[in-house]
């Protein structure tokens, strides 16, 4: 019984959380002893290049556009048809909508936001996060039948050589499944999603207003860094809400997380304390925030910020 | 209009995390439960559509005894009827069973859930119930209005937001965005007295498969010292993510 992984694009293009997928996908394939084989819906990338993660065969849906019931059916068609026990989806947020329908269908267990491979395979345990990321869960599972979504940023992309074959695979997704149809999509200007992001730049309510976002901004843009914002300031309404970071916001765990003016209520740590390395920079040196940082400047944010905005022009310049 | 809402009954955001039992059984000793803060934002947008249309709202969780207060305070603010389904939640896909054959026995316009719950933060139960209904599903919901039976709903993509269309009953997994932090409610006074006379019914759990289990907990590392930068010298920290780091 071979392992389906479902490769997410984005405007037809595969989402880095697709390659991750891929790579786990194939991973797991070789510790159950089968292969990986994929399922791509509307991409215009090549799928043959998911073989440099692993995977030997792609199945291709040529047209779609996203509908929750109806992408969670191909991909149970497709299953079906390879005759795949373990379904693999990336936990994004189009990933939560159709993992959940897709474990109702098959009747099979559902575990998510999934860390790592099986510690076991018999039975099958996998680590998971739980408690917005103040703990972790071992889940194990006795059903044949699995959907498994991986949290992103988690398992790291991993290059195999190889190429994959491509079939196309005959079925029709229906864009109005269960009546319900997409109207209209509204882009983040030009933001680096923060789910994906390997670096994130986030500030608190020492930025005293949302005048001051400027050079939080600008080193977010120097870095390459995603923007994030405390609970307090995406409540004042200094910064949009889809920016929270934390146990009620988004949840992240990206290389590097830098937060400035955030004291490090125990609320905002559980939904960036994932994160492999922390920087905090904060006028009182008393701020919870250093007992979870890697790396620490005690500093008005409105000194240090510009300064490193020009140590790191200066280090790309020279790198 | 009939609405459900589905609550999950979960440690306050503050908890300290620990476990017990060689890591194996969550530690409750002096933790403060509360209705879980995505469920708070749907409650919170049931009643304003409660005031605007009229109808009922019916609150349910599953859960033991013990999570009786989350029901009653939900009643007191502002739900018409709660209902309690016996067992311990352990696994989603038994309780996501457990609210279906409720559902199946009372026809709801709409169903609206957290998008999970800030403990085991599986964001499984929304989905499953949806599925194993075939109702329309709507995660990260951040907007939602009604016209007769025609819904507008709004939900969180990867790349911004999305806004569909469909038509009621519907199942909803909410978050804050739905309402507003400061549209949610505090229960009054008179909302507490009134509580104790709604009516909070009580139904036995039905067998239902359990597909996994938690076999352990694990706490994180803890992290080691932070490694202090003089903030005239960040031109070190710079030096430390790029070679000690390795991530710029």
């Amino acid at each position: 019984m071979s392992v389906l992984v479902y490769i997410e694009s984005w405007e037809g293009n595969f989402k880095k959380s697709s390659f991750e997928a891929a790579t786990y996908a194939s991973k797991l394939a070789s510790q159950l002893g089968t292969e990986a084989i994929a399922l791509t819906i509307a991409a215009s990338d090549d799928a043959s290049v998911l073989g440099n993660y692993g995977i030997t065969k792609v199945l291709s849906i040529a047209n779609g556009s996203f509908n929750n019931q109806s992408y969670a059916n191909a991909i149970v068609a497709a299953a079906s048809q390879v005759g795949a026990d373990t379904v693999l989806i990336s936990n994004t947020n189009n990933g939560k909508s159709i993992a959940p329908l897709v474990a109702a269908q098959k009747d099979a267990a559902l575990i998510t936001n999934v860390l790592d491979l099986p510690s076991s395979t018999s039975p099958f345990t996998v680590k998971r996060k739980a408690f917005s990321s103040k703990a972790f869960a071992n889940y194990s599972t006795d059903s044949a039948n699995k959907v498994i979504s991986l949290t992103p940023n988690s398992y790291g992309i991993e290059e195999q050589g190889g190429t994959a074959s491509v079939d196309s695979f005959d079925f029709t997704i229906n864009a109005e499944d269960l009546g319900l149809k997409s109207i209209s999509i509204d882009k983040a200007t030009g933001k680096i999603s923060l789910t994906e992001a390997e670096l994130v730049v986030s500030a608190g309510r020492g930025l005293k207003g949302a005048e001051n976002w400027g050079m939080i901004e600008e080193l977010a843009e120097v870095l390459g860094a995603a923007t994030a914002c405390s609970k307090p300031v995406a409540d004042i309404g200094w910064r949009p809400h889809g920016e929270h970071v934390g146990q009620t916001g988004i949840a992240i765990n990206p290389e590097l997380y830098i937060a400035i003016g955030i004291s490090g209520a125990i609320q905002h740590l559980a939904g960036v304390n994932a994160s492999k390395n922390i920087v905090v920079i904060n006028t009182d040196p008393e701020a919870p925030f250093f007992k979870a940082a890697d790396y620490g400047i005690v500093g008005d944010a409105f000194e240090v910020v510009p300064k490193l905005i020009e140590a790191v022009k200066v280090h790309k310049a020279n790198n | 209009m009939k609405i459900l809402v589905c609550l999950s009954h979960v440690p306050d955001t503050t908890s300290k995390i620990n476990f017990t039992d060689n890591n194996t059984e969550f530690d409750s000793n002096g933790i403060t439960f509360v209705i879980n803060p995505y469920d708070e934002f749907g409650l919170t947008r049931a009643m304003q559509l409660k005031e605007t249309l009229g109808g009922t709202v019916t609150v349910l969780n599953v859960g033991p005894l013990s999570t009786e207060p989350t029901l009653r305070k939900a009643l007191a603010i502002g739900a018409d009827d709660a209902v309690r389904i016996d067992a311990e939640p352990t696994d989603a896909s038994f309780v996501a069973k457990q609210i279906a054959n409720h559902v199946q026995d009372n026809n709801y316009d709409l169903i609206i859930t957290g998008r999970e719950s800030i403990d085991y933060n599986g964001g499984a139960v929304p989905g499953l119930l949806a599925g194993m209904l075939q109702l329309p599903f709507v995660n990260a919901c951040i907007g939602l209005e009604l016209d007769g039976t025609k819904a507008t709903v709004s939900r969180e993509i990867d790349g911004g937001k999305e806004t569909l269309e469909g038509s009621l009953p519907m199942l909803i997994a909410g978050q804050k965005g739905l309402v507003n932090e400061k549209d949610l409610r505090i229960p009054a006074m008179r909302g507490i007295m009134m509580a104790r006379k709604k009516p909070l019914n009580v139904v036995a759990a039905t067998e239902a498969t359990k597909h996994t289990s938690v076999s352990s907990f694990d706490l994180p590392e803890a992290k080691s010292a932070c490694t202090m930068i003089d903030a005239d010298n960040v031109e070190q920290l710079v030096e430390l993510l790029h070679n000690e780091a390795k991530v710029i």
